[in-house]
Parts: structure tokens; sequence; C-alpha cells
């Protein structure tokens, strides 16, 4: 066991991967000499020299669609984007090219690119540095979307959107890029697209990811001091969402509450909520509530902590969840 | 608005023609186009030209003295532009969702195509029917997409020629990508036979971004890649002059790798031009845009109506540059070809199209359930549930026979 950070975990994890596999390589802007805006690339290019690690030229579209191209000839490109609200300019590439290449070819061509996005706010950045995009990805089918809340989930599970067949967007959660974790480096964490239960509860159940599962797991302490004992489910997929194990838990619990950073219009809350009312309808004794952003562009930095689901938010959904 | 037109001196036979890039200072479509065979069916036996300051000496890749050759391309040229006719011929009669044509554009795309070796790989954009065929793809699959049984039709890998793409230019990008690749599989093994991809792409795709961000891209990493822009003049009703202000091939200039304008409707020219290009990336020198200048002669899709923004005068002006009619010129008067070989070959083509439209009057659509499958290469639980609930509604209709 060693202790490190989130961003140490997705670096540890990415040289396990380049060492492993010489077809592997990582790609993006800035990853080489600078390791990154974020330093998760740090060292790798020292280690493992420009053709492994690229430092590429500043466009998005480029690096997506030469990624692509790399698959094809039998590569295993990792894409960093720079921050969440540049992704866009790759969006077409991801969506009409790299999430359909195998229904294209009638499942003869695999697009095993991975793409990491650090997303999510919480940093007191400038606009376009804070968002939550995933559903706008989710949508899309051919793609798989992973995100990790520990340094344990880090490490592994940016090595298995590696080895996966399908491509796979790890979006990173930035506020949590210096979360410390203890890391078992010799055992991995099992099924990268399955949701982890991190606290057990019998009165309520909330299912968080990525930057939200530590104010999920505070919301739940803070629960029960009230005497409520709530569940908690790190989501860890986002597509697909392993939707067994949250009806499993609500049917026990009667209660859900879906909190996430992205808008709840259109997001992956309204998703879990309508499959949870579908699947165990006689079970809950309230409706599935969502805590989420608003419908606005994501905030000016100065209010983004009244914008951001914190606690108390996810608390005040758990009092009304047990009102009904 | 009135079309570009290609000036006449451009199409003027000369024994060796020399061409300098970039050409014209209006900027307009007059780039000098390189060019041996001529629109009235003379042959040059040399090529030169210089190109981004190099003086390059196409005449090792000109197949000017080789009847054989000269014939095969004839014959590549007729036989696709019959299947484009039938395909045509087939949407009419309802057969297929939408035909793409590529009447007019039989030189740059079989010139080009003939260009590739075996190991090279092309990213073709949906137009590409004569490079398919130079490449072995048979010539039903193509139909498959557009008869609307998959949107693919072929196994990429078999020919190293890469399924249509319809999103003008992403494929630009694929191409520099797995150019890297071939880049980094050699020096990982020196004895591989060396290779390049090449990108097709149109006039009007040139515009868009990604085009730029593959050059890009190709120059920064000397990737062994050629650009192949097939420009005829249209992008479904909007000029070239909408695209470009200057002759798209002196673009590669500003991207730091040569652009070289061919004629696109001379085959030996656009050949050998291409072959060199190629060489000179698998050499590990770099990119080159080649933009090959041709007409459109069909409409764009069995969709349009060129009629409402096309001149005749432009069409009458085009006809006797057709590519097939010139090198047949060439070949008759030279003594290479007679009546007995077009004979032949009509009669070959007209085989093929009889088989060609008994092949895809079979083709059948794939059942819903099976595209499932095709999803996700490892196995997705959504995907899974989907498919148990669409077998199990399907199987609600059991009595009832297949419902609408
Ligand atoms: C990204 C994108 N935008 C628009 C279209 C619709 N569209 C299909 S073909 C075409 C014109 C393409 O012209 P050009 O690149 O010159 O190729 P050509 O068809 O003339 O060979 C357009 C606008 C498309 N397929 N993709």
């Amino acid at each position: 066991m060693a202790t490190m950070t989130i961003a140490k975990a997705i670096n540890e994890g990415l040289r396990a991967s380049l060492e492993n596999d010489p077809k592997t390589l990582l790609m993006g802007e800035d990853i080489g000499e600078l390791g990154g805006v974020y330093r998760v690339t740090d060292g790798l290019k020292k280690d493992f020299g420009a053709l492994r690690v690229v430092d590429s030229p500043l466009a998005e579209s480029g690096i997506i669609g030469t990624a692509i191209g790399l698959a094809l000839r039998g590569y295993r490109p990792i894409c960093e984007i720079q921050f969440d609200g540049f992704v866009f300019p790759g969006f077409n590439q991801i969506t009409t090219q790299l999430a359909k290449l195998r229904t294209r070819s009638d499942g003869m061509l695999s697009a095993p690119v991975v793409i990491r996005i650090p997303y999510g706010g919480g940093i007191g950045s400038v606009e376009h540095h804070s968002e939550s995009p995933e559903a706008l990805f989710a949508h899309t089918a051919g793609l798989r979307i992973i995100t990790p809340s520990n340094a344990q989930d880090a490490y592994w599970m940016i090595q298995q959107a590696v080895t996966c067949e399908d491509p796979v967007i790890v979006f990173e959660p930035k506020r949590r890029y210096w979360l410390k974790g203890e890391v078992d480096t010799s055992a991995p964490v099992g099924d990268p697209f399955s949701a982890h239960v991190l606290r057990s509860g019998t009165d309520a159940t909330i299912v968080a990811y990525g930057p939200l599962v530590p104010v999920a797991l505070a919301a739940a302490a803070a629960a029960e001091e009230d005497g409520r004992s709530v569940e908690v489910i790190d989501l860890r997929s986002i597509s697909p969402i392993d939707f067994d194990t949250v009806t499993e838990s609500v049917t026990r619990t009667g209660r859900l509450i879906v909190a996430h950073e992205a808008p709840t219009f259109g997001g992956i809350g309204g998703e879990i909520a309508a499959r949870i009312s579908e699947r165990a309808f006689l079970s809950l004794e309230a409706p599935v509530i969502r805590v989420g952003g608003f419908h606005m562009p994501y905030p000016v930095a100065r209010v983004e902590e009244q914008y951001l689901p914190d606690i108390d938010r996810i608390l005040e959904a758990l009092d009304r969840a047990f009102a009904y | 608005m009135n079309s570009s037109r290609l000036p006449a001196a451009e199409f003027e036979a000369e024994e060796v023609v020399r061409a300098t890039l970039p050409a014209e200072p209006d900027g307009g479509p007059g780039a000098v186009a390189l060019q041996v065979l001529a629109a009235d069916g003379t042959l040059a036996r040399g090529l030169t030209a210089t190109i981004a300051g190099e003086h390059v000496d196409f005449s090792p890749y000109l197949a000017a003295d080789d009847a054989g050759h000269l014939r095969s391309l004839y014959r590549d040229m007729f036989l696709i532009r019959r299947f484009d006719q039938e395909s045509t011929a087939l949407q009419r009669q309802g057969q297929l969702a939408l035909w793409v044509p590529l009447t007019g554009q039989e030189a740059a795309q079989i010139g080009s195509g003939r260009a590739l070796a075996p190991q090279d790989y092309a990213f073709p954009t949906y137009r590409e029917h004569g490079v398919a065929l130079t490449r072995g793809v048979e010539l039903s699959d193509i139909l498959r997409l557009f008869r609307g049984v998959t949107n693919g039709g072929w196994d990429p890998r078999e020919r190293n020629f890469h399924l249509y793409t319809l999103v003008l230019a992403a494929q630009s990008l694929h191409a520099v990508g797995y150019a890297m690749g071939i880049q980094r599989d050699q020096l990982a093994d020196p004895s591989l036979p060396r290779a390049a991809s090449i990108a097709y792409f149109g006039d009007g795709a040139s515009s868009e971004g990604d085009i730029h961000e593959s050059m890009v891209f190709a120059a920064s990493f000397d990737a062994p890649v050629v650009f192949f822009c097939q420009n005829n003049q249209w992008a479904i009703s909007v000029p070239s002059s909408v695209q470009a202000k200057v002759p798209l091939a002196q673009r590669a200039e500003g991207y730091g790798f040569p652009g070289v304008r061919v004629d696109g409707n001379d085959v030996v020219a656009v050949e050998a031009v291409t072959r060199w290009a190629l060489e000179r990336a698998r050499s590990g020198r770099g990119p080159v845009l080649i933009e090959a200048y041709t007409y459109r002669m069909s409409a764009h899709t069995t969709a349009d109506d060129p009629t409402k923004y096309r001149l005749t005068q432009d069409e009458q002006e085009w006809q006797p540059r057709d590519p097939l009619i010139r090198l047949e010129t060439y070949l008759r008067a030279a003594g290479l070809a007679d009546d007995a070989f077009f004979e032949d070959l009509g009669a070959e083509a007209a085989t093929m199209a009889a088989d060609l439209r008994q092949v895809v009057l079979a083709m059948t659509a794939p059942d819903l359930e099976s595209r499932f499958a095709a999803v996700y290469a490892e196995p997705h639980p959504l995907v899974q549930e989907e498919l148990r609930f669409f077998q199990q509604y399907e199987a609600g209709f059991a009595d009832e026979g297949k419902h609408a």
C-alpha cells in the first residue's frame, strides 16, 4: 500500500500502461516537458521519449482524429484534453467517428482510444475551466465513460480504460487531484464499469460520482447525526451505468438522491431517476430527487460555492425525500 | 455566379511541361496544372516542375511508354464509369437510397489509386469508387452503404482501403494518425516495407477545420501521408472560389510541405505525380498535397439538381476534356488499341453491370437484432438489456407474422 494523490495515482497508472504495452502512447497539449497543466503526466516524457509522450499541436480535433488513425494502425492512444470546456473542438471526432467506428465497420474494427478530461468546478477558475459535460457524451452510443473518485480507482481505472477494446472517456475530478488515498498497486479493483457501495445504510441512498463522492459521504455522515442511515454509492461508470447496484440499494432503502455537478436538466441524474422509477417503483417511498447544477452556464468563480452541490443541498434533498 | 474555368492554355500539349507553383497572381483557378496527356490526345514523354523550390523530374514515374499499362488505366476508367452509370440507374429505380456519381473524376481516382502500393493505406471520402476498384474492393460492396444495409460494406484491412466517411474531412486526421503509426512501426522494425497513407477529400471539404489540423499534424511530425484533393470545382452548388482564393495546392506551402496541382483529367500525369508524392512520403520526407484539378460532369449526388447552379456552357466546355476520350484518342492514334479492344471492354463492362445488378437486388437488410452486437467490442449491460427487450417485444408478434 502506498499513499498518493489522485493525480499521482493517474500518473503511476499511465506509467504502468506505458510499461506494459509498447503500443500505448500519450498525446495532448503540454503533456511532455511540462507534464500537463495539472502535472498528471509529469516525468513520463523523460522516461518514455517523445514518440510515446507526444506534445501535440494545439488542436483537439487533431488530437482525437489522429488518435483514431493510430488506433486503426494498432496503437492505443491516450489523449489528454486540457480542460473540460475545450473538448468541443474535438466533439465531432469523438461522437461521429470514434463512437461509431465499431458499428460502421460491422464489428470489424475497434477504436481503443482513451480520452482523459479533467472536469468539474471548485477550483476558482475562469470560464470553460469548470464544466461537467459528461451527459453530452453519455448520450452517444459506442462510448464508455468512467470517473474515479479516489486514488485507488484512479490508479486502476485508467489502466483498465487503456486495455478496454472500446473507446473510453475518463473524466477526472480536477478539484480532487490533490486528494490523497491508499493505493494497492498489486490488486486491481475489478470491473471499472461497476458502481461501488462506499457506505451502507437502510433509510436512503445517495448516488454520486467523481468530485461529489466526498460530499455525498460527508452528507451521509451528517445525516447519521440526525438518526438517518444513508447508503452512499460511487457510480464510477457513467456509461454504462450499473443500475443493478443502484436498484438493489434503493429496493432496500426506499429513497434515492442523485447528486452531480452538471446541470440537472438533461443530465445523468434524470436518467438514473427514470430507470429507478421503472425498476423499483413499488419500493420507492419518495420520488427520486436530483441535486445538481442549475440551468445556466457554469457561473463565475466568486459564486461557484453557491452553485456547486454541497453537503447542505444534499441534506435538504434528503429532508424532502423523508417528508413523503 | 460564374463558375471558375480552367484556361485553355493550361491544357496545351508540350513535349515537356514545365510548371511552377504558386502561379498566377490573381489567385484564380489558373495555377498551372501538370499534364502529359493533352486534351487533344497527344502524350508527352517527360514531366518536370519546380515545386516549393524543389526541381522535380517526374519522368521516372511516368508510364508513357508502357502500352499495356496505359490500356489497363483505360480499362479501369471505363469499368468504373460503367459502374457509376449502373449505380445511378439502380438509384433511379429505387434500389439505392442515394448515389454519389464520379463521372469526370475517373482519371484522378484511377491514376492516384494505381500509384498506391499494397502496404499503403487509403482513406476515402464517399466518392472514391475508382480508388476502391484499384484496391480490389468488390464494387458491389460499395453499394451496401447506399442500399442501406450497412454503414460500411467491406473489411478495410483486407484491401487497405478504409470505409467511406460522410462527415467531410474527418478521415484526413485518421490518415495522418495512421501515418504516424506507420512511422512508429518502421522505427520498431526497419525491415518493414515502407508505407504511406493517402487522404482523399474535395475542394469543399478543404475548408473544414479537420483538413487544416491534419496538415498541421502531418507537417509537425513529418508523417508519411499524401493529401489528395479532387477539386471538381463544386461543393454541391457552391463553386470552389467560395472555398479558396488561391489554388488549393498553394496552401501546402503555408504548412511547410510541397503542394502540386495536376491536371485531374490526365490519368498518366496523376499517376506519376502521386507515385512521386507517395515515394517521397515513404522515404521519410514528409507529406505532399496534390490538387487534382478536374470537373464533376455528373450531379453531386442523385438528389442534386445541377441545372439550378451550373452553366450548360461549362459542361459543354469540359466535355472534350473527358479523361476517357482523351486516353482513347491517344491509344487509337498511337496504334496501341483497336476497335476490338474497345468492343471487348464494352462487353466486359456490360457483363459486370449485369452481375452487379443481380448482386444488389439480392442484398437483404440485416435484422436490427444484429446491430446490437456491433455497438461495443466488450459486453455492455445497457445494450444487452435493450436487446432482451427487443427480442421479447418482437417475439410478441410471432403469431401475427412480421409486424409493420
Ligand atoms: C461536415 C459536413 N458538412 C456538410 C456535409 C454535407 N455535404 C455533403 S457533400 C458536400 C459538398 C462536398 O464538396 P466537396 O468537398 O468539394 O466534395 P465533392 O462532393 O464535390 O466531391 C456537403 C456540403 C457533410 N457531409 N459533412
